[in-house]
């Protein structure tokens, strides 16, 4: 079974005609948001979008690696969330001086091997087969930070909280300063990602989805280049799970990790686009404002009636109907309509 | 053997037996679709919350227990219609698993609509089956059990017959075995999976009564698919032979392992057990137990 | 029918070859010392191509055999018994109706299938089941029936995939982007755009490879084998589908690839006419069995050939899916 394949991000989107190089955009979009974002968002705006946008936007960008690039489709990712948000309360918890840095990092490496041992399923089995067999990370994880209380260091219900965040002795428990973490972290690894996916690992990672036995027979070792997928994806999506505890909730439980955050991270790599980068930060985007937005809307129009109920089931109807639109309309995500639409704009202007 | 209670361990092996029947009804509804349009349709569990719903309330609403099957079974058609005029067609030739993503999202609208339409409270339902065990030869076994066992194997005969002698059945088992050569003698596809999506929602709808008489009509009841997922694995995606076979094997294994070995890891790993049952058994038999194995053409 | 096309083709195709030729830059990066040192330029790459016409067969080494290798399918026998090999620097063509087994050669040599009996001898080892992770190391690249291209990526990355089997830098060496990974991205950047150029792919090479038309994306698949620089190049149907013109730049290239890299070709053909001027030797399969193998003038005038391609010559174009 082949994914949709759709690489974006490996044609190359500056044309040399077209002015801007390569690296204009994003260094833009970094520098709104290390100068600008700080002196203008409030306390609402870190808290209710742009901490869950940074966290759920670096899970999308490590699905994608597995999912859009190397064709692997997890249902488990909230599972390595949990484990890198529970490792590093571990590791800050149980070793004596050990820097943040250090536990983000072992963080991610203990997401990692764990993805690695839920991964290796993938050596025998594809598509739904596989998909299904991701559902047993989901599963156990859950059921093992809930059933020994050992990792919450002996929580009721496996309740967490996130110690003070410092580096270099700089505290950075403020809005502001968690956002700045999070959003540090988030730019390294997704510059790490965009490095990963444009190198030869990246081409073998396309290669084993479009078309595993030519992937074979070329020389591309592909139990291997699986199992990395597997290996870097849980990597980054476990660091996203630290900062959806340490930075985003300060205070999680492993229910938090179920099945539908799960979904929530796939729905974000659908709507962004299968095999881009960017694609996850505007599906990301897409997923945490439109509930705040759906909110609004729905109490304005409907008054009363619109209450908490019916808002959480209209969310999944819509959030369900987008699912299905996009794979109709836009099976390449937001990604791709963003293209179509910087490429149309020039000639739409022109026009008046 | 000391300590070891035979006449124990049969009443869990039957009692495990017994609910594998329930997961296998469900799982029989994902191979219905499987078969014929090869789409994992993850929105089964959805379709069984919904049928289950709608029955209810209507049912409390003073409709009689045979008309509000058969107004039920008319939704459960029309949407079977819906689904394929609306998501299936618009998708045709497209990978498998972006028609698995798309049920993903059919599931959640499904979901979010019945609790929109009949609201999120929990409903109890009785089906007039009092679930009192009885005793065969000191073996205490549910007489709602034996019921839900009935009832599914008279389904799955119903269907046996349904698809073995009528001109649509023979039609499904066509799409089943070749779609495209199907659809070159002139069958007319849409007609068959809207058929098929159709007896799928009988499935559900008789599953979702059996499980709702069981657990109470509520949210939880469409996390049945996830029960039923491990048995597909183990079965087969294609063979309802695989599928009672699969759903048999886990009711049972995970009912004895959850009472002998549960109490080494805390309790609780019925959530997990089926899925790491399923998974060793894949990597023996990768097609699981009865699906077909396929040669790659290259 | 067919064999009288051949002779109205042949000086077509021959064109196109040295028109290929030609375009190849003079510098030849293709046959510079690789940087590994695994890569043996095979001493014949520098003999003149006309040598290999004039050569006699028996005096050339076997680089490839198949020693009576049978293979079925739930009870169809695909292969009976199958006994060949081929020399190096040579160009063989396998043709043969539909159902005789050709693609089941090449998926046997290639260890996409395990033959039930018999064993392949590759480079002088002895293989039951060639491992198929091995293959490109092994200096044996191939094409597929049905193209097997990676439709995400682009030309020119597809055919950087080529080189897959050349890749020794980890990760997280490729993320840092110095030393040996840098070495090998240029590498096999420099190696890639070489052989599109030969192929005259060259304004196509950022186009994603799923947007080229047919004969494109074949040509592509035949340039993501020659990057590897393999001694041997396996090509099943590498001109199926595709017009009397296409076939014939096809043929030229393949030529053109022999006489450039001294690869030894084995080319699988639906189409008899196409290869009789282009292999120095032909096989022919039918049911699965070798009915008949020498030069193509030999072959020619078989009649075993001639009663085995008669009854196919009506419905030759309804052949495009050929299974086994």
């Amino acid at each position: 079974m082949t994914m949709t394949a759709f690489a974006t991000d490996l044609i190359p989107d500056t044309r040399p005609s077209r002015g801007l190089p390569g690296w204009a955009l994003p260094v833009s979009v970094l520098a709104v948001a290390y100068l600008a974002v700080p002196l203008l968002a409030t306390n609402y705006l870190f808290e209710a979008i742009l901490l869950p946008f940074l966290a759920l936007s670096l899970a999308g960008v490590g699905l994608n690696i597995l999912t859009g690039y190397a064709g692997q489709v997890s249902l488990g990712s909230a599972a390595f969330m949990a484990v890198g948000a529970y490792a590093a309360y571990n590791l800050n918890l149980r070793v004596e001086g050990l820097p943040l840095i250090g536990s983000l990092v072992l963080a991610g490496l203990s997401a990692a091997v764990i993805g690695l041992a839920f991964g290796l399923p993938s050596l025998r089995l594809k598509g739904f087969y596989l998909a299904v067999s991701t559902l047993a990370a989901q599963f156990f994880v859950q059921w093992a930070l809930t059933k020994f209380s050992w990792f919450s260091n002996d929580s009721a219900s496996g309740v967490i909280d996130a110690p003070p965040l410092n580096i270099g002795g700089v505290a950075l428990d403020g809005p502001v300063g968690r956002y700045l973490f999070a959003l540090t972290v988030v730019a390294v690894l997704t510059f790490l990602s965009h490095r990963l996916v444009i190198s030869q690992t990246g081409r073998n990672f396309i290669a084993v989805r479009d078309n595993e036995t030519a992937a074979r027979i070329i020389g591309v070792p592909v139990l291997k280049t699986k199992l990395l997928a597997f290996a870097v994806s849980s990597f980054i999506i476990g660091i996203a799970g630290v900062l959806w505890a340490f930075a985003y909730l300060r205070t999680v439980e492993p229910a938090g990790f179920n099945l539908d955050r799960s979904f929530q991270i796939l729905f974000i790599v659908i709507i962004g686009g299968l095999a881009t980068i960017r694609g996850a930060f505007f599906g990301a985007a897409l997923i945490v404002v439109f509930p705040l937005v759906l909110s609004r809307f729905g109490a304005f129009v409907l008054g009363d009636v619109f209450d908490s109920g019916v808002l959480d089931m209209s969310q999944r109807i819509v959030l369900g109907a987008l699912i299905i639109l996009f794979l109709v309309l836009e099976p390449d995500g937001l990604a791709a309509l963003g293209h179509r639409i910087r490429r149309r704009l020039p000639t739409v202007l022109s026009r008046r | 053997m000391a300590g070891f209670d035979g006449l124990f361990f049969l009443e869990v092996l039957v009692g495990g037996l017994l609910s594998g029947v329930m997961y296998a009804l469900v799982a029989i509804g994902f191979v219905l679709i499987y078969k014929t349009s090869g789409v994992l349709n993850f929105a089964q569990g959805a379709m069984l919350l919904f049928a289950a719903l709608t029955f209810v309330s209507l049912t409390e609403r003073g409709i009689s227990f045979p008309l509000a099957f058969a107004i039920t079974f008319a939704i459960m058609v029309a949407l079977g219609i819906v689904i394929e005029r609306t998501v299936l067609r618009p998708l045709t030739n497209r990978p498998p698993i972006t028609l698995f993503m798309a049920t993903l999202g059919l599931s959640y609208v499904i979901e979010g609509a019945a609790q929109l339409i009949w609201g999120t409270q929990v409903h109890g339902l009785d089906l007039g089956i009092e679930d009192v065990p009885f005793d065969v030869g000191g073996v205490f076994i549910s007489q709602f059990d034996l019921f839900a066992a009935a009832v599914a194997a008279t389904l799955v005969a119903v269907l046996s017959v349904f698809f073995r002698y009528t001109r649509i059945g023979l039609g499904f088992r066509a799409v089943a075995d070749d779609p495209f050569a199907a659809l070159a003698v002139g069958l007319r596809l849409p007609f068959i999976w809207a058929t098929v999506w159709a007896a799928a929602g009988l499935v559900a709808l008789v599953a979702g009564l059996l499980w709702g008489a069981r657990v109470g009509v509520q949210f939880s009841l469409s996390l049945v698919v996830l029960k039923a997922l491990p048995v597909l694995v183990l079965g087969g995606f294609d063979s309802i032979p695989g599928a009672i076979l699969g759903g048999l094997l886990i009711g049972a294994a995970e009912k004895l392992a959850e009472v002998y070995l549960g109490e080494y890891f805390g309790g609780g790993i019925e959530s997990w057990f089926a899925y790491v049952l399923a998974l060793v058994v894949l990597l023996v038999r990768p097609a699981g137990l009865f699906g077909q194995k396929r040669v790659e053409r290259v | 029918m067919t064999l009288v096309l051949t002779g109205a083709s042949a000086g077509a195709w021959s064109a196109a070859s040295t028109a290929a030729f030609e375009t190849a830059p003079r510098g030849r990066p293709g046959l510079a010392p690789d940087a590994d040192a695994d890569a043996q330029v095979h001493p014949a790459a520098k003999r003149p191509a006309s040598l290999y016409r004039a050569a006699e067969p028996e005096t050339s080494e076997a680089v490839l055999e198949l020693v009576g290798v049978s293979l079925s399918f739930g009870g169809v026998a695909a292969l009976s018994e199958v006994d060949l090999s081929v020399r190096r620097g040579e160009i063989l063509a396998i043709i043969g109706p539909n159902g005789a087994g050709k693609s089941s050669i090449v998926n046997v040599i290639s260890g996409v299938y395990p033959p039930d009996r018999g064993h392949v001898r590759l480079k002088g080892q002895r293989y039951g089941q060639v491992p198929t992770q091995k293959l490109a190391r092994l200096g044996v690249a191939r094409t597929f029936q049905n193209l097997a291209l990676f439709p995400g990526l682009s030309v020119l990355d597809n055919v950087v995939a080529g080189r897959a089997h050349r890749a020794r830098s980890s990760f997280i060496e490729q993320l840092a982007g110095f030393g040996r990974a840098k070495r090998e991205r240029l590498d096999a950047r420099e190696r890639a755009a070489d052989v599109i150029d030969f192929l005259q792919l060259s304004p196509l090479s950022e186009r994603l490879v799923g947007t080229l038309p047919y004969g494109l994306q074949k040509r592509v698949e035949l340039a993501r084998a020659l990057v590897a620089e393999p001694d041997i190049l396996l090509l099943d149907e590498p001109m199926a589908g595709m017009t009397a013109t296409e076939k014939n730049e096809m043929a030229g290239f393949v030529t053109a690839a022999r006489d450039r890299f001294g690869t030894t070709v084995v080319l699988i053909e639906h189409d008899i006419g196409v290869v009789m001027s282009l292999s120095d030797r032909v096989a022919v399969f039918d049911h699965g069995r070798r009915i008949a193998l020498g030069t193509p003038a030999e072959v020619q005038r078989d009649q075993r050939v001639i009663d085995a391609y008669l009854g196919v010559a009506e419905d030759e174009n309804a052949g495009e899916g050929e299974e086994l």
